[in-house]
């Protein structure tokens, strides 16, 4: 998908192009000359300030604009300062990180060198994902490399700046990608999240003031300072400048990471660079903001992409999954299945989103098992607000976003659920029936014999059927049939 | 749950061995329980009491800490361990009829591992290879674009493996 013109290439530049595991070739390509510069200037306000009129906003997910965070940290005093990078990427179906740490870790290592410089810190933690070796073991090498190289560890290029990196490991929980829970994480504690104020800038890593950055953020920081502010604030929209790293799955044609301008349509993503809907069935939806996030329709498809139009179509940007779905996918199954993750991701430590996105799970349960009532669709909404207002951090404070986007969205789909007891994508299998047209049924016996439950009599040559009560729904009968005589309905 | 059984002298060597190289640091319990788990494959209750004397800590702030991450595991896995990935690009395309195949002929749930420590079935989230969905992971070998007609095909080659050698 490189070519594609519609694509723009910032935060993955060198990601294919240079050889991750050596670092005169990251140098090659202007590898730290951004941090050079910035020593040599030697006036981290000046730099903040680029970042801040660059416009560049948080990719992690949030959209905090970057250079103000990182003002905020320079101004709270303190003897020892933290830079972190967050590198937890907890969305399931996305992996624009794990691309940019295993393709270009030297660019990592020199923004948080730079924003060690502004914030005045000198010690940098990377928390990464345990479930990423390959990305790990380019990390380690990448620092070994710079140390050796003097462009970490002590007085940098002789400018007198000591900067140093260290990895955290993290451990399978998607919470601890919150900045809080991440920080108690990295002590060694369970990652359960706390009340913010105070924010890490204030009190975070060991109780010293902390900035947070998120892997895709980092990477754009050093081509901001070699091109210059003005340059990448004339990319994007007036409030979402450059482009964004997203993870194109789904029922689509062309699948994988595309990085684009902001502003660009979701129509331009999908048929243009994702080639459009696979086997030319019928767009349906997108998904973004992964667990967080909320599903958007056809008629978005001209909306240009960035962190505020995402929000008011009642989705959100996140951290760059993006999940095309046609019409065979169940609008509900799908709200059923971010709440399951939700459920099994939540630490437990508030209980509306304990105990309320597992009532919300069961509720979406109830409706795929076709025993849902119109009430039940009354509890999803109203159970959603209140999570929503109560929970206590940003995990369960989002979580009912899927339910509230495809109530929103398909609210027709709901109700066929729970009046008529049909799905009409034909995914939630308890409310399908597989039955035996007996005018095309020629009795070849092909279908009883694969049906793993017995649940299909009929004498040879005589039309089958099938047993309602007994039939579990495989479908390995209309598979086997070659006179398309089995349908769902 | 939890297998229980008694660690040798030599294990208990090796697990002080590793506390003592992050200098028996609480703040650095995660590490030396992903150093424990490479090295046994698993973090049995008897380890983790050795980790707390170690580090002097309880052995319930350990075991808080085990049960809250996902990665690390009390039950050892199987010798072929095999994971679904339910990632949303995977889910989209099919991966819950591939893990109810794989339950169904292995007679396992998620999470657990077969009496005869051949296999053990495990869920994962996105293993990044979402271009190949629906994907599985047998150890480290990866399986894209299955259908469930293939699940046989790999629970049989494994299990021809586990009979040879
Ligand atoms: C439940 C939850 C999960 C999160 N997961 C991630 C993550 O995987 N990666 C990430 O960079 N930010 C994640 N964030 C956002 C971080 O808390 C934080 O805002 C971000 O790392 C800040 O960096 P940025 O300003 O560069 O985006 C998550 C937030 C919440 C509430
Ligand atoms: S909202 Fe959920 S994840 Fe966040 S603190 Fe509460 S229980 Fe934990
Ligand atoms: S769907 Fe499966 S269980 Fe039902 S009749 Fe067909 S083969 Fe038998
Ligand atoms: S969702 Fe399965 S590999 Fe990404």
């Amino acid at each position: 998908m490189e070519n594609n013109k519609k694509q723009l290439r910032i935060a993955l530049r060198n990601c294919g192009f240079i050889n991750p595991e050596n670092i005169e070739d990251y140098i090659a390509h202007s590898g730290y000359a951004a941090l050079a510069s910035v020593l040599e200037t030697n006036d981290p306000q000046a730099t903040i300030d680029v970042i801040k009129k660059s416009g560049l906003r948080g990719r992690g997910g949030g959209g905090f604009p970057t250079g103000l965070k990182w003002e905020i940290a320079s101004k709270n005093h303190a003897d020892q300062k933290y830079v972190v990078c967050n590198a937890d990427e907890g969305d399931p179906g996305a992996f624009m990180d794990r691309s940019i740490l295993e393709g270009d870790p030297h660019s990592i290592l020199e923004a948080m060198a730079i924003n060690g410089f502004c914030i005045g810190a000198s010690k940098g933690l990377i928390y990464i994902r345990a479930e990423y070796p390959l990305a790990i073991e380019r990390l380690l090498i990448a620092i070994k490399q710079a140390e050796e190289a003097g462009l970490l560890g002590r007085n940098i290029f002789g400018l007198g700046f000591n900067f140093d990196i260290e990895l955290r490991y993290g451990a399978g929980a998607f919470v601890c990608g919150e900045e809080t829970a991440l920080i108690h994480s990295m002590e060694g504690d369970r990652g359960e999240p706390t009340f913010k104020p105070p924010f890490p800038a204030q009190s975070g890593y060991l109780g010293k003031p902390t900035n947070v950055n998120n892997v895709e953020t980092f990477a754009n920081i050093p081509v901001i300072i070699l091109k210059g502010w003005e340059w990448f604030a004339s990319i994007g929209t007036e409030k979402s400048k450059g482009t964004k790293v997203f993870a194109l799955a789904g029922k689509i044609d062309n699948v994988g990471l595309i990085e684009v301008p902001m502003g660009i349509t979701l129509r331009e993503v999908i048929y243009e660079i994702g080639g459009g809907i696979k086997d030319d069935r019928k767009f349906k939806a997108v998904q973004t903001g992964g667990p967080s996030g909320g599903c958007l329709t056809e008629k978005f498809l001209d909306t240009p992409i960035d962190y505020d139009n995402l929000i008011d179509a009642g989705s959100m940007m996140g951290s760059g999954g993006m999940i095309v779905m046609d019409e065979d996918d169940c609008m509900v199954s799908v709200a059923k299945f971010y709440l399951d993750f939700t459920v099994e991701e939540s630490c437990g430590k508030c209980s509306p989103c304990r105990i309320g996105n597992k009532r919300l799970y069961e509720i979406l349960d109830k409706i795929t098992e076709g025993k849902g009532t119109m009430e039940d669709l009354d509890h999803l909404k109203n159970l959603s607000k209140v999570i929503k207002d109560t929970a206590l951090c940003g995990l369960g404070q989002t979580s009912p976003n899927p339910v509230l986007s495809t109530i929103e969205n398909f609210w027709g789909e709901y109700v066929y659920h729970v009046v008529d007891k049909k799905c009409p994508a034909g995914q939630c299998k308890a409310l399908k029936s597989y039955i035996i047209n007996p005018d095309l049924c020629i009795g070849c016996t092909a279908c009883a014999r694969a049906c793993p439950v017995g649940a299909i009599k009929g004498e040879k040559k005589m039309p089958h059927e099938i047993n309602q009560a007994n039939c579990i729904k495989c479908g390995a009968c209309v598979e086997k049939c070659k006179f398309n005589a089995i349908s769902i309905k | 749950m939890s297998v229980k059984i008694h660690i040798s002298q030599k294990t208990r060597t090796k697990i002080e061995e590793i506390c003592e190289s992050f200098s028996n640091n609480t703040g650095e319990l995660i590490n030396v329980l992903h150093k424990t788990q490479d090295y046994l494959g698993y973090l049995p209750a008897e380890a983790q009491e050795v980790i707390a004397q170690e580090l002097g800590i309880s052995t319930a702030k350990v075991y808080g800490v085990v049960s809250f991450y996902s990665f690390f595991t009390m039950i050892p896995k199987g010798r072929f361990p095999i994971s679904i990935c339910m990632g949303t690009a995977c889910y989209v395309r099919g991966a819950e009829r591939i893990l109810d195949e794989f339950k169904h002929l292995l007679k396992l749930n998620v999470g657990e591992t077969g009496a005869d420590g051949l296999f053990s079935l495990a869920s994962l989230r996105c293993v990044g290879a979402c271009g190949l969905a629906p994907v599985v992971l047998v150890g480290e070998k990866v399986y894209g674009r299955l259908a469930t007609d293939d699940v046989r095909n790999i629970v049989e080659e494994y299990q021809n493996v586990g009979f040879t050698v």
